[in-house]
């Protein structure tokens, strides 16, 4: 049996629009190989999903047309481990606090509030105390971040920021409200690329498998 | 620069940082940024998967129209906007309007947009983006011309372009040319680099970044000209990291669909089979301007240094 440290699971990175060749690079970095998913058929083999930061109505729009949001909602629903940052977070959110209807994907039983610290003047970054990944603590950049504003029995609250929490995780499912993406902090990849591997989950390799191909 | 967060509760935390700034741009990456004049327009854009909104009295077509001095918007009409959507929302201040500048910062706009489309209000110096907290973009028309702007602030680049002329040429020659400057500066040797910096009128540690990192330090999107689902796939081909899209949408015939189209056509940039389908029954793009029938001085890429 294989050393599970040694296991490199495919993780799709979801590619309509944001920050993905960071969230590539930080996985990379744990020994994952890397996927874009920009259509539905990209979900094929993936053992697990990041969804990343960008503009949470861009996703549902675009993803909304091609299918890919239910066949992603699908995937989530039946175990699939998954990694929200900021928008990915709102995408993986249950329901959003202030109102407007957005698709989303659901997946973690927690209501978010979008743009909860402000308008980009009051974006910040700060140290994030996350003991689930040790010490020090993460520098946790905040960029038009929401929050979580509910979170269901089956939700762990991994941080907390100005008495709002900012990270959770539900099993193999974590969202953050920051974005560990944007630094070379990899601890927060590493417990979700960890969890890939324990669940698991790991499939056959595909014969095209290449590290952060394109 | 303050340390304190006033949001909807009090936070610790550092605001106006470079990663922040900088973290911003990292986000619309992939997205198309459009010009609107009002809310209505803002929230079709929004509708059509628009990653950010640029709020202008008048998009550039119409300031070339019509003349006169183009300055930043009326905050009434910036506010507006600011209330219809949920997507940041830019403005665009005058080249060294720093007071502009500041009143859009006031207004907490998302990013300032210090703009060659607007009338130049320093001939001399741009607007020292260090000062900020909100973070700035700025057009460049080579690679010294990004550095430049880089070492004054800018957390964000843009190509130039045309603007107003729904003509893509202007866009591809500027992206181009950064980045051949790039693949130039990270193929030379250190002491070349020195030579290089000299030339292109660009600090020396920022001209060794590139070198290093063959990229810029901050996401290079592309704006001027773009009028179509093909052109903004045609820019994200030559290396741009997502679309300005000014005049193309709203001068079209068929604005929400026209921007649908190439917001689909800016994720699917590499899927030509996508970008046929969604180019389909657009109907009239924008009118163009050939770049040749414009005078010197009707030219807005050369505002600036």
């Amino acid at each position: 049996m294989t050393a599970a440290g040694a296991i490199r699971p495919r993780i799709g990175v979801l590619a309509v629009q944001g920050a993905v060749g960071e969230h590539e690079a930080a996985l990379a970095d744990v020994g994952a190989r890397t996927t874009r998913v920009r259509v539905p058929d990209d979900l094929d083999g993936l053992d697990g999903l990041v969804i990343p930061g960008g503009e949470s109505t861009t996703f549902g729009v675009v993803a909304g047309q091609s299918g890919l949001l239910n066949a992603v909602r699908t995937r989530v629903d039946e175990g699939m481990p998954v990694l929200g940052t900021c928008a990915g977070m709102i995408m993986l959110a249950g329901g959003i606090a202030d109102g407007g209807p957005q698709p989303l994907i659901g997946g973690m039983d927690i209501v978010v509030r979008r743009n909860a610290f402000g308008r980009q003047v009051h974006s910040f970054e700060a140290d994030v105390a996350i003991p689930v990944v040790g010490d020090p603590p993460m520098r946790g950049i905040f960029i038009r971040a929401p929050w979580i504003e509910e979170a269901g029995p089956s939700v762990e609250i991994l941080a907390v920021h100005g008495g709002h929490p900012v990270a959770a995780r539900d099993a193999t499912r974590i969202v953050a409200a920051f974005h560990p993406e944007l630094t070379d902090d990899r601890r927060l990849h590493r417990l979700f690329v960890d969890g890939v591997r324990t669940k698991g989950a790991v499939t056959q390799p595909r014969e095209d498998s290449v590290v952060g191909a394109q | 620069m303050s340390d304190d967060v006033a949001g909807n509760g009090a936070q610790e935390g550092a605001t106006g940082t470079e990663a922040v700034k900088a973290g911003l741009a990292r986000m619309l990456k992939g997205g198309v940024i459009m010009d609107v004049v009002n809310a209505e327009q803002a929230k079709i854009a929004e509708d059509a998967g628009a990653c950010a909104v640029m709020a202008l009295e008048r998009i550039p077509a119409e300031i070339r129209r019509t003349g006169g001095v183009a300055r930043m918007s009326d905050p009434e009409m910036i506010l507006g906007i600011q209330e219809a959507v949920t997507i940041p929302v830019m403005a665009k201040c005058r080249i060294g309007h720093h007071v502009e500048a500041q009143v859009l910062q006031a207004l907490e706009i998302d990013y300032i947009d210090e703009s060659e489309v607007l009338t130049p209000a320093d001939e001399a110096s741009h607007v020292d983006k260090r000062a900020f907290t909100v973070p700035f973009v700025c057009g460049a028309t080579d690679l010294g011309e990004a550095l430049r702007r880089i070492a004054e602030g800018a957390a964000m680049i843009r190509t130039k372009g045309e603007a107003g002329t729904g003509n893509v040429v202007e866009a591809v020659r500027h992206m181009k040319t950064i980045t051949q400057g790039i693949r130039r500066v990270s193929s030379a040797t250190p002491d070349e680099r020195f030579a290089i910096a000299k030339e292109m009128a660009a600090p020396l540690d920022l001209v060794e970044w590139v070198g290093h990192h063959a990229r810029l330090p901050v996401v290079n999107f592309s704006a001027g000209g773009i009028a179509t689902p093909a052109d903004a796939a045609l820019m994200m081909h030559l290396g741009a990291e997502g679309v300005f899209v000014g005049s193309g949408i709203f001068l079209s015939e068929d604005p929400p669909a026209r921007a649908r189209a190439i917001v689909e056509a800016t994720t699917h940039w590499n899927d030509p089979a996508v970008i046929a389908r969604v180019s389909r029954g657009l109907r009239e793009a924008m009118p163009g301007i050939e770049i040749g029938a414009l005078g010197a001085a009707d030219l807005l890429q050369t505002r600036g240094w």
